[in-house]
Parts: structure tokens; C-alpha cells; sequence
């Protein structure tokens, strides 16, 4: 048929959040206790987590069900329903992540030690993807300038790179070459050191899925959401500016910084305006998807239509 | 060369009772289900076309124009082929339902997508390629559409046939339009332009058939069956 099977009900009205740790429980239990262990420290840690101050008021969230299932990562296939529908492949068990390169301490963190290096707070951000449709979504991590600091960047270190996990067996979208893999993003270090600049680990209350780019991801809500890796394994400190997947992909699309700026359109489209998921007229969109006020000082004297 | 009996089976196949159903639900529903699901999602708070059902109904439809024009365009190799030739009378049809989704295409762009933001319009038709070329589709399907009919067949003899060669334009537009549409994720369009090669490779191999027949034996031609 035509039309694509789309669900009436969404996951979250069909099971309730209680019902779902306690199956993902039964299943910890079942596979050891030391599994367990470390399962039930990060679930109790949820609870604990406090509200950022630099939270966006104001915005009703985005529900829970259309975050979940409407997602572009292409490792898992190009629609917007892959990703719900293949994640569940990649096996998160003993994440490790490597931070690298031009600093004084490198080191590979599993997620327990990494989430331990600051407070996690939970904050709601603004998303906007390039793709001119928008979220309201409550992540949960820790600010990255945190982590960079304990690195201790050198004095040449001008940008990071970030790259997510490359193996087409978990990843079945790496299978087909759309983009050139693994997914590879950039920021200059100091928007990396920005304290919007988020590194997620959760999002309402509960893990990441693994469609939202568990179990670690970037979160730069002033940029378009295709900034914001998914599944990082590696953190590198480098003193040149990092290539990136789309910009490789679409030089003339899309550009280093990926600020989100409705004077500049994407070639094929406008950006002035977007569709927020969930409601029908579509709203203007926001300069720095409106974060100029933390963000604006970043880009003094830039010219922003050709830094895209 | 000997074909086996099933072939003339096939072959002897006549137009069935119920063909004109099959035809109006296959050209009506997923046009239909479209829309009441569109009007689902945004009144009921549904999901029947995901999350952004602006966004899908404006893909199903222009996927549902070039899946119309496959069918047009597969009609007279079908023919051809398993002598269908009551296949004939679909054709139009077909072409013009090719030309009614590809118009629910056009309004659902500027009605829901853009809201008519007049002058978003006027820069996505002044300056965007991909959108240029799939207006330029729907503009040469307005004068076929207009003369599908028998009357204009009748009244325009010759210059009709020739009038019609446009539909094989319309496609090549069609897949450029929607290849240039997608950010990376062009396997489908890959897919359909293939489907028009096909199609249309066809026909320029079957017009040099014919011509280098007669050329060579004109009275075989008229011999065989």
C-alpha cells in the first residue's frame, strides 16, 4: 500500500514509563548482576537530576512519541521511521569514549565515569532541524566544556572533532554509502567550551533510545539539529578546523558552523520559517533559533551568509 | 520461434467485468486515504501520516504523480507485449490521474506547506531549480490534459500525436524534480528513473524496429501476427 503503516497510538500510551524500566529491569536481571548493577546506578540517577538554569522556558515539549519516531540518522536508514524501527541493533553495553588529541590529559571514559565528571541536569532546548520542521525536547547530560576541561586542551587546540561509531553490522545504514562514514562533526573550541553545549545522555527522564543517538550524543540547541552526533566513540582536540559529514556530502548546502539563521536559506529552501512538530501553522524562525542573547557574541564581525 | 500454451493464455486475456473497479480504486483510494489521513493527523491528533504529515502527504503525492506516469507510459509496451490492446482505453486515465495528483502536488505546496507565503513562492518558482522543473512538469501536462478528450482527438488528428509526445518530457522532469528534492537518500529516484528508461528506451527501440521492417520487407510486416 501507498501509505506508510503509521501507529494511532504512540509507544508512551501504550506502555507506561513504570511498566518500561521494569521490563528493561527484568531483562538487566536476566542478563547478570554486575549488568544490573550499573543499569540500576544510572536508572536511579534520573531521578536525581536537577533542572538546568539555562533550561528554555516557555515552550510546550514536544511529545515523547513523535521525538522518538521521527528522526533522521542515517545509520539506520533515510526515512524518518528508520531509525525506530532499526536502532534497536546497536548494542550500547561498555560504551567507551576517547578524548584526544592536542591536550595535556587524554582518556577513554566508559559513560558511568564520564557522567561522573559533572552534575547531569536535565534542560529543555529548542531543536531545529535544517530541514525546517522543529522539537521542544528535555535532554539530560553534562555541559562538554566540563569534559574538555579535565583534558586540558593544548594551547594550539582551536577546534574538537567529534565521530560517531563505525561498524555497518549495528549500523546497517553504513552499509549503503549516502554519506562517507563514520558521521564526523566539528565545533570551534569555544563554542564547544559554550556552556549551551551539551553532551546527552538521556532525554525525558529515561536513557536515551537509541534512535535519539544513544548512548551519547551532542547537543548544540543554536545550531541546525544535524550538529548534534549521535553515538560518539571519539572526541579529538585538533588545531584545524574538522571536516564534517554534510559538508562533505553537500559543500554548498551545508557549511562549517550550521547556525541556525532565517536570513540565510538553505539553497532549496527557506529557512525563515518552520513547522513545529505537532501543530499545523508554522511559526517564524528565531535568530540562533533563539539563543542570540548566550550565542550572538561568538560570531562578532563574522559574515554569516558565507560562514553558514 | 514456439511459445508454450500458457503464453497464448495470457495472450487471449480479455478486459474482465470488474477491470474498471480495479481502476478506479487503484487511481481514487491512495489519493483519498491520503487526505483523510492528513485531516486525521491535524484535527484528530493522529499519526497516520507520522509526525509531519504536511511533509508526507506533499511526498506521497508527487510519488503517487510519477508512480501515475509509470502506468501511463507502461500501457502501450503492454500492449505491444502481451496484446492487451483493451489496455487502450486506461491510458487516459491514467494520464490524467498522473496530472490530478501531480496538481494536489502543486495546491498542497502552496496551501499547506508554504501557507501562501506569497513571496516564499515567488522565490522557490524564480530561483530554486528543483521546484522550477516540477512546475515545468505540471505546466506541460496542462494542454495534454485539456485535450485528452475524444473531441480534441478527432478535431486535431495528426497534430494531437504529435501534441502528445510532450507526456515523454513530463517524467524526465518528474525524477529530476524529485531527485534534486532529497538531501542524500536518492535510491528511489534511482529506482523510478530507471523504470522511465526503461519505458521510454523502449519505445525509441520499437519506432527503429518498425522503421528498419518496412525499410527492409514491407510486406512482412503485414504478414505477421
Amino acid at each position: 500500500m501507498l501509505i506508510k503503516q503509521a501507529p494511532e497510538y504512540r509507544w508512551s500510551q501504550i506502555t507506561p514509563k513504570d511498566v518500561y524500566l521494569n521490563r528493561r529491569r527484568f531483562f538487566t536481571t536476566a542478563a547478570g548482576g554486575l549488568l544490573l548493577a550499573a543499569t540500576d546506578a544510572r536508572a536511579a540517577k534520573i531521578d536525581n537530576v536537577q533542572k538546568g538554569a539555562l533550561s528554555t522556558t516557555g515552550e510546550k515539549l514536544t511529545s515523547q512519541g513523535d521525538a522518538t519516531s521521527y528522526n533522521n540518522y542515517y545509520e539506520f536508514g533515510t526515512s524518518k521511521a528508520d531509525p525506530a524501527r532499526n536502532a534497536h541493533r546497536l548494542k550500547t553495553a561498555n560504551w567507551k569514549v576517547s578524548v584526544e588529541g592536542a591536550c595535556a590529559k587524554p582518556k577513554t571514559y566508559d559513560l558511568d565515569s564520564l557522567m561522573k565528571l559533572a552534575p547531569q541536569e536535565e534542560r529543555v532546548y529548542r531543536h531545529r532541524c535544517v530541514e525546517a520542521w522543529s522539537m521542544v525536547i528535555p535532554w539530560r547530560g553534562i555541559m562538554l566544556a566540563d569534559v574538555l576541561k579535565r583534558a586540558e586542551p593544548a594551547p594550539g587546540a582551536k577546534f574538537v572533532e567529534f565521530t560517531t561509531l563505525y561498524d555497518p553490522t549495528r549500523m546497517p545504514g553504513q552499509r549503503s554509502d549516502v554519506l562517507r562514514w563514520p558521521y564526523r562533526e566539528g565545533l570551534r573550541l569555544d563554542e564547544a567550551m559554550h556552556p549551551l553545549t551539551m553532551l546527552a545522555t538521556g532525554v525525558y527522564g529515561r536513557d536515551l533510545p537509541n534512535q535519539n543517538g544513544a548512548p551519547l550524543r551532542l547537543v548544540t540547541p543554536w545550531k541546525y539539529g544535524f550538529k548534534g552526533i549521535k553515538s560518539i566513540v571519539r572526541i579529538r582536540l585538533t588545531d584545524r578546523q574538522p571536516e564534517t559529514a554534510w559538508n562533505d556530502s553537500a559543500p554548498n548546502e551545508y557549511g562549517f558552523y550550521c547556525n541556525v539563521n532565517p536570513t540565510v536559506d538553505h539553497p532549496r529552501w527557506s529557512q525563515a520559517k518552520e513547522r513545529r512538530i505537532g501543530e499545523f501553522l508554522r511559526r517564524p524562525t528565531l535568530m540562533f533559533n533563539g539563543y542570540a542573547d548566550q550565542v550572538a557574541s561568538l560570531y562578532t564581525g563574522m559574515d554569516l551568509r558565507k560562514n553558514y | 520461434m514456439q511459445m508454450p500454451a500458457w503464453w497464448n493464455t495470457v495472450r487471449e486475456f480479455k478486459r474482465p467485468w470488474w477491470w474498471k473497479w480495479v481502476v478506479w480504486i487503484a487511481i481514487l483510494a491512495p489519493g483519498l486515504l491520503t487526505i483523510a489521513g492528513f485531516l486525521s493527523d491535524v484535527l484528530r491528533d493522529t499519526r497516520w501520516l507520522g509526525s509531519n504529515p504536511v511533509k508526507e502527504g506533499e511526498q506521497i503525492l508527487g510519488q503517487l504523480t510519477i508512480k501515475y506516469l509509470v502506468a501511463t507510459l507502461a500501457v502501450t509496451p503492454l500492449r505491444r507485449l502481451l496484446g492487451w490492446n483493451w489496455l487502450a482505453r486506461d491510458r487516459r486515465t491514467f494520464g490524467l490521474t498522473a496530472f490530478f495528483y501531480a496538481l494536489t502536488h502543486f495546491l498542497w505546496y502552496v496551501l499547506l506547506d508554504i501557507q501562501l507565503d506569497g513571496a516564499e513562492l515567488v522565490v522557490d518558482l524564480t530561483k530554486r531549480t528543483y521546484i522550477i522543473v516540477g512546475f515545468a512538469a505540471l505546466l506541460v501536462m496542462v494542454p495534454l490534459a485539456l485535450t485528452s478528450t475524444r473531441k480534441s482527438i478527432i478535431r486535431l488528428k495528426k497534430k494531437w500525436t504529435v501534441l502528445h509526445q510532450w507526456t515523454y518530457l513530463v517524467p524526465i522532469l518528474g525524477v529530476i524534480h524529485w531527485w534534486m528534492s532529497v538531501k542524500a537518500d536518492i535510491e528511489e529516484p534511482i529506482v523510478f528513473s530507471l523504470t522511465f528508461a526503461v519505458l521510454l528506451g523502449w519505445r525509441l527501440w520499437y519506432a527503429r524496429r518498425e522503421t528498419s521492417q518496412h525499410a527492409a520487407t514491407p510486406s512482412a510486416t503485414s504478414a505477421a501476427p
